[in-house]
């Protein structure tokens, strides 16, 4: 049946079987119920298979289908998806980049993270059962390729990793922002024996707006899990490049909320990995922006009497930044569909994954600077854009080990397999 | 922006594993046998007329052409990895891979049903070797300026002009040239030029040598004096071959061999540094790595996107103009990364013997099928400038 609830015409996503009367809330009672038909106008205009949790939110569903609705879709990738399509009419609505730009102030973070959690998306890695959105990780990373495009401000994509983090390891994740830690290859938590934590660690992406912390520790029998309140450790001032929170964090015997043994396979480079895919992710879809404002602007801006796009020499430059785009796309999206099939992380997912950081974060250095050559003086001004695009993915670079560090490990991996192991390597991906 | 880059997660499909053991097995054979060295590039003979035979014997030419021509019906990501294995085994392919991957597909195409039935199936079993007629003197990357002229006869056209870069010209047995026809129009500096088949064995035809700066016969200049080509073998539409011309390209740009030219640095890099580099070798290493991974990423995701019919024309220019850029760049980041390494070590001889071709070569790579700046400006196109 049609669903009813919008405040200016009928809706129009009906559930193929056990169709609710009404549906009020962003949990769906029926978690495999995952296949939709959307109908506009008495007309099937697709079929979807999903989420309903992250489908079905009244206030996405509104969005998405209102009716006389003219706005183009944000996303116009060819995989039909309406997971990122909603994520992406919440980030056009409540954190549209122009306008967040304008403010001086943080005063439109609340309202966001309150449209995020009403759509399940901060939790999309967290299974139904332990509270979250059970999506897949390719959902996830999708969203995260979304986000990446409007450089998205809050930690989303530091959620997400707490989330998938916590509940590899059957830890129930709370609702709220979060971030993990660490967040450097080399920094380490111990978990002592008696059951607190301890150690100083740098870099960790919003702990200071974050309200729980997802922890990735050294015990005497282990790797463990745990959640601590971020109001239980002692957090320094830092900001990244482009003004996020980084912050030293300092466990000092802090007591855990919960925690759990880790299960085999999942260590800091597993979560090192992970990180790195999400920060390429979101780096590539920063870079899709960069290139597209880019673009637009070489078509606007007039000089020696003609649009600047006309000149060969800003043609070649924008060229080269679509070749950057398109590494970062390539590499991110290998990586992410490599670990979104795979249950583990061995050689396959440190090669895909350490490729992509490498890859995203050269394509972020030399992208960036593509870019701010294009734009001129207005590119590096406060008011505009811009560097709310490149300021952040040159910041990402240096979380879950920089392209200098997976650089390192993954030439020593491959001079350790040695010569004749290299292309068959290569070949099988 | 017109349209957003696209690079599709294609994965090589299982089928195409079984294929790439019998490839290896079939060249660690011809290894054994002497047939080429894969750690001397530029050595031997790079024409092999009898080993293209082998591998047309294969089926391993012509791969995805009808079986009605002696094709294989085979997909483009098998043929894929077909090519892939040849190239990183530096085995000689330069007498069938012109025709396999541009002359056949065009013939295909445009030539009469006679013609193909002629040529398709030679093609196929490694008998014949093509060249490209397109630069001239005066028309280089302005393909448009071409002079070369076709003046109609009887039953056929006479050719006068010359051809220049011609690669391979002095072994092969046909050219699939452009020639001018009509006279450009104010409309349309584009229209006026026709493709054609042309026998090189055809009287009136004089193939002089170019040689490379690395001491290869690769280049030649080709000089028509009243060549007489039938009427049959006129390819498509008369005056009207620049719209043949670009569908083509997205499969002659974005293949394996647009950045493996120079692989065997990779593999000898590898060997110099050792099992436990240090930490400067380790992470150039890995750079490139990296780089050379997403590279074939980059390709194969073109290939998976052709065989579905799509267009990936920007995609395309971008993983050459990406590709042969790092491919020429190999052998400085190799010579850098060896720096200090000592010379005692075994491979010496033989990395430094490659570089040195590798080096010497490395201009042509952004030269050869659409310079960097044409690239560019197609990718600039495609992003909506111009």
């Amino acid at each position: 049946m049609a669903i009813s609830g919008a405040a200016n015409g009928p809706n129009w996503i009906k559930r193929t079987e056990n169709s609710p009367d009404t549906i009020a809330s962003s949990v769906i009672a029926d978690p495999l119920e995952t296949s939709f038909d959307v109908i506009k106008e008495g007309r099937l205009i697709r079929h979807i298979v999903g989420l309903p949790s992250l489908l079905l939110h009244p206030t996405m569903a509104l969005c998405e289908w209102s009716q006389g609705n003219e706005r183009t879709p944000i996303v116009t990738n060819d995989s039909d998806h309406i997971v990122t399509e909603s994520a992406a009419r919440i980030f056009a609505d409540l954190a549209d980049p122009q306008t967040i730009n304008r403010l001086d102030n943080g005063a439109w973070k609340a309202p966001f993270w309150q449209a995020l959690s009403d759509a399940g998306l901060p939790l999309a890695w967290v299974p139904e059962r332990l509270g979250g959105a059970g999506a897949t990780l390719a959902e996830g990373f999708a969203v995260l390729g979304v986000a990446g495009r409007f450089a998205v401000a809050v930690p989303l994509a530091e959620t997400l990793l707490a989330g998938w983090l916590l509940t590899r390891a059957g830890v129930a994740a709370p609702n709220g922002s979060m971030t993990i830690a660490p967040s450097r290859p080399s920094d380490r938590i111990i978990f002592d024996n008696d059951g607190t934590l301890s150690g100083s660690v740098i870099g960790i992406p919003f702990a200071a707006e974050a309200q729980h912390i997802a922890v990735l520790a050294h015990g005497e029998e282990g790797v463990v899990v745990a959640l601590v309140a971020a109001s239980d450790c002692t957090i320094c001032e830092g900001r990244t490049l482009a003004g996020d929170p980084s912050n030293i964090v300092r466990f000092q015997r802090v007591k855990p909320l919960r925690y759990a043994r880790a299960p085999l396979g999942l260590d800091y480079t597993a979560l090192m990995l992970m990180g790195s895919v999400s920060r390429s992710v979101q780096t590539a879809g920063a870079l899709e922006s960069i290139l597209s404002l880019s673009v637009s602007y070489a078509n606007e801006r007039v000089a020696f009497e003609r649009p600047i796009g006309k000149f060969q020499a800003v043609q070649h430059n924008l060229a080269r930044l679509a070749g950057e785009t398109a590494i970062a796309l390539a590499a991110s999206g290998s990586a992410a569909s490599t670990i979104g099939q795979s249950d583990s992380f061995d050689e396959t997912e440190f090669f895909e994954g350490a490729s992509a950081k490498i890859r995203c974060a050269e394509a972020a250095t030399d992208g960036a600077a593509i870019a701010h050559q294009v734009f001129g003086a207005i590119g590096f001004t406060k008011e505009h854009i811009l560097h709310r695009f490149t300021l952040r993915i040159l910041a990402w670079r240096d979380d879950f080990g920089s392209e200098s560090y997976w650089a390192a490990e993954l030439g020593r991996h491959v001079a350790q397999e040695g010569a004749d192991e290299f292309w068959p390597m290569v070949a099988s991906r | 922006m017109s349209r957003k880059l696209q690079f599709d997660q294609i994965r090589l499909p299982p089928e195409c594993d079984a294929l790439r053991q019998e490839v290896r097995a079939f060249l660690a054979d011809e290894i054994a046998q002497g047939t080429f060295d894969p750690h001397r590039p530029g050595h031997g003979d790079s024409h092999d007329r009898t080993f293209s035979k082998r591998i047309g014997a294969k089926g391993w030419i012509g791969m995805t052409w009808s079986k009605k021509y002696g094709g294989h019906e085979r997909s483009f990501l098998e043929r894929y990895v077909v090519t892939e294995e040849f190239r990183v085994a530096n085995a000689p392919v330069r007498s069938h891979f012109v025709a396999d991957r541009q002359s056949g597909p065009i013939l295909l195409k445009y030539a009469p049903e006679h013609v193909k039935v002629n040529i398709l199936p030679r093609i196929c079993r490694g008998e014949l070797c093509f060249v490209i007629g397109m630069s001239e003197p005066g028309s280089g990357s302005d393909l448009f300026a071409v002079k070369t002229k076709a003046t109609k006869v009887d039953k056929g056209w006479r050719i006068n002009g010359s051809k220049i870069w011609t690669s391979n010209a002095h072994i092969a047995d046909y050219m699939i040239a452009l020639f001018r026809t009509s006279p450009p129009t104010n409309e349309n500096r584009r229209h006026g030029l026709t493709q054609f088949l042309v026998d090189m064995k055809t009287r009136g035809i004089k193939v002089n040598p170019i040689y490379h700066m690395s001491g290869q016969h690769d280049f030649n200049e080709v000089v028509f004096e009243d060549v007489f080509v039938p009427d049959d073998h006129v390819l498509g539409e008369i005056d009207g071959a620049w719209k043949q011309a670009t569908s083509e390209l997205a499969y002659e740009r974005s293949g394996p061999e647009r950045f493996l030219e120079t692989f065997y640095l990779m593999l000898e890099l590898i060997r110099a540094v050792g099992s436990e580099p240090d930490t400067r070798s380790a992470e150039g290493l890995g750079r490139l790595v990296a780089q050379l991974h997403t590279l074939r990423r980059m390709s194969v995701s073109v290939a998976g996107m052709l065989q579905a019919g799509k267009e990936p024309v920007v995609e395309a220019a971008i993983v050459k103009d990406l590709g042969t850029i790092w491919e020429q760049n190999l052998p400085n980041r190799v010579r850098e990364l060896t720096a200090f390494v000592p010379p005692e070590i075994a491979n010496r001889v033989t990395l430094e013997e490659q570089l040195a071709f590798a080096t010497t070569i490395a201009p042509k790579l952004t030269i050869q099928g659409g310079t960097t700046e044409i690239l560019r400006g197609i990718i600039a196109r495609g992003l909506g400038l111009r």
